[in-house]
């Protein structure tokens, strides 16, 4: 891996109406990496994949994808650009192999055995006809269509979205197989975080149009704990925490999941003098869920987890 | 003998703590043995379908322990196991453990005798027992 981005944004922001959908996003995809894009439905994510391949016109700020300005994208540039749509757009009427057929046409360059070989990773026959294909064949079949033409980078809007636990295990496997090649990234959204735990280097959490953080995976898992504090009666007031994420409350404990967990936070809560006091570190999806979540306090922003600037 | 890694996903241990864990128990078991060879990092990758830059930070920190080696073109080997703690520092590691357990079989109403038991029974599964068939090394 080397230090060019791939991707690269600097305050992109879109406007629909009065409402901004994508808000000052700055944004560093390096060259050879995995790298997933998480949020809630309609934070902005499928928004953001479009302004980057050119199909949405950002409000203000700049992009640049491969090294090419967003606004000004030529089809050379697309063709190394292998972009997976949410909806899976495919002829019914269409078979398989006819379907590659097809799109080889818009393409230079075609790797039929690709193609073939992720269709068959899918179990998808080539006569099987597109309208009698079930949703996780759909799935597969597009993917092979992107991934024919051996793209340097890989654009794929929720591919897990409505796989079942078989065709989502083929598309993971088929993304950790693609890592082979090692400066090809791959960047993807998704809420499957099982999926994303397994294929991602680093990780973008967006919120409600904005960029929350921006780091390795690991780093975002290690990064949110949770302390627990028994008292032994109703727990006190919380105090002040720097990085405070939820506080959840129950007859003698006291819940807190903070980020960057550090000697400030743990001498603020030693003041309260608990019985006991532990920290536990979350695993991805609770992490995500209390960063992301709406109970308790969400007092913090820190600058180690949030984008650069 | 090898070991078989096993993964799981939501756990609240990243995945290349899980594998780094598995080495480790693997070699203090003596299922892994000094000479005894890993699959390569996209092997194991492609095995247990994760991020072979998952799989290569764990080998990483593992080499640096000292508990594997990478020999050029031939793959990754299980080494010497040094001795990479002091004392003292194993005891810090071992005692939240060993607290849990009390604490666990305490409030599970065993008996002191009753772990005991349980405890010296485990023990003599264990394959490579300091000071008992002197295999260590």
């Amino acid at each position: 891996m080397n230090n060019e981005s791939v991707i690269q944004t600097r305050n992109l922001t879109k406007y629909f109406g009065g409402k901004a959908a994508v808000y000052e996003l700055n944004l560093d995809v390096p060259r050879g990496c995995v790298f997933a894009f998480l949020g809630r439905n309609g934070s902005g994510k499928t928004t953001t994949i479009r302004m980057l391949m050119g199909m949405v016109p950002p409000t203000r700020g700049t992009g640049t994808i491969l090294g090419h300005d967003i606004r000004a994208l030529t089809p050379e540039v697309r063709a190394r650009i292998g972009y997976l749509t949410e909806e899976h757009q495919l002829y019914g009427w269409m078979n398989v192999k006819q379907c590659g057929e097809f799109q080889s046409k818009f393409f230079a360059k075609w790797n039929g055995r690709i193609f073939r070989g992720v269709a068959g990773h899918f179990g998808l026959k080539p006569e099987a006809r597109v309208k009698d294909l079930s949703r996780g064949e759909r799935a597969g079949l597009c993917l092979a269509l992107t991934l024919a033409p051996e793209p340097e980078l890989l654009m794929l809007d929720d591919p897990g979205l409505g796989l079942d636990p078989v065709a989502r295990r083929a598309l993971v496997e088929s993304m950790i197989f693609l890592t082979r090649k090692s400066d090809r990234t791959i960047f993807f959204s998704s809420h499957h975080l099982s999926d994303v735990e397994r294929t991602a280097d680093y990780i973008a959490v967006f919120d409600r149009s904005i960029l929350r953080a921006c780091c390795p995976l690991e780093k975002f898992q290690e990064s949110v704990q949770q302390v627990r504090l028994r008292f032994p009666g109703t727990p006190p007031a919380l105090p002040k925490i720097p990085g405070l994420l939820q506080a959840v409350r129950t007859e003698n404990e006291l819940r807190v999941t903070c980020v960057h967990y550090n000697g400030e936070a743990e001498t603020a809560l030693r003041t309260l003098s608990p019985v006991e006091m532990e920290s536990v570190p979350l695993g991805l999806e609770d992490a995500f869920i209390s960063y992301l979540g709406e109970r308790g306090e969400k007092t913090f922003i820190l600058s180690e987890m949030e984008a650069q600037s | 003998m090898a070991v078989t890694f096993n993964i799981n996903t939501g756990s609240n241990t990243p995945i290349y703590k899980q594998i780094t864990d598995q080495v480790r128990l693997g070699v203090a078991s003596g299922r892994l043995a000094v000479g005894d060879q890993l699959p390569s990092v996209r092997a194991l990758a492609e095995d247990l379908v994760v991020n072979p830059n998952t799989v290569a930070r764990a080998y990483a920190d593992l080499i640096s322990e000292g508990l594997l080696e990478s020999r050029a073109g031939r793959g990754v080997f299980i080494t010497q196991k040094r001795k990479i703690y002091s004392r003292a520092e194993g005891w810090r590691r071992l005692e939240p453990m060993l607290n849990a357990l009390i604490g666990e079989a305490m409030i599970l109403d065993f008996t002191r005798d009753e772990l005991r038991e349980a405890f010296e029974e485990k023990l003599s599964k264990w394959k490579h027992q300091k000071g008992g068939d002197g295999k260590n090394e």
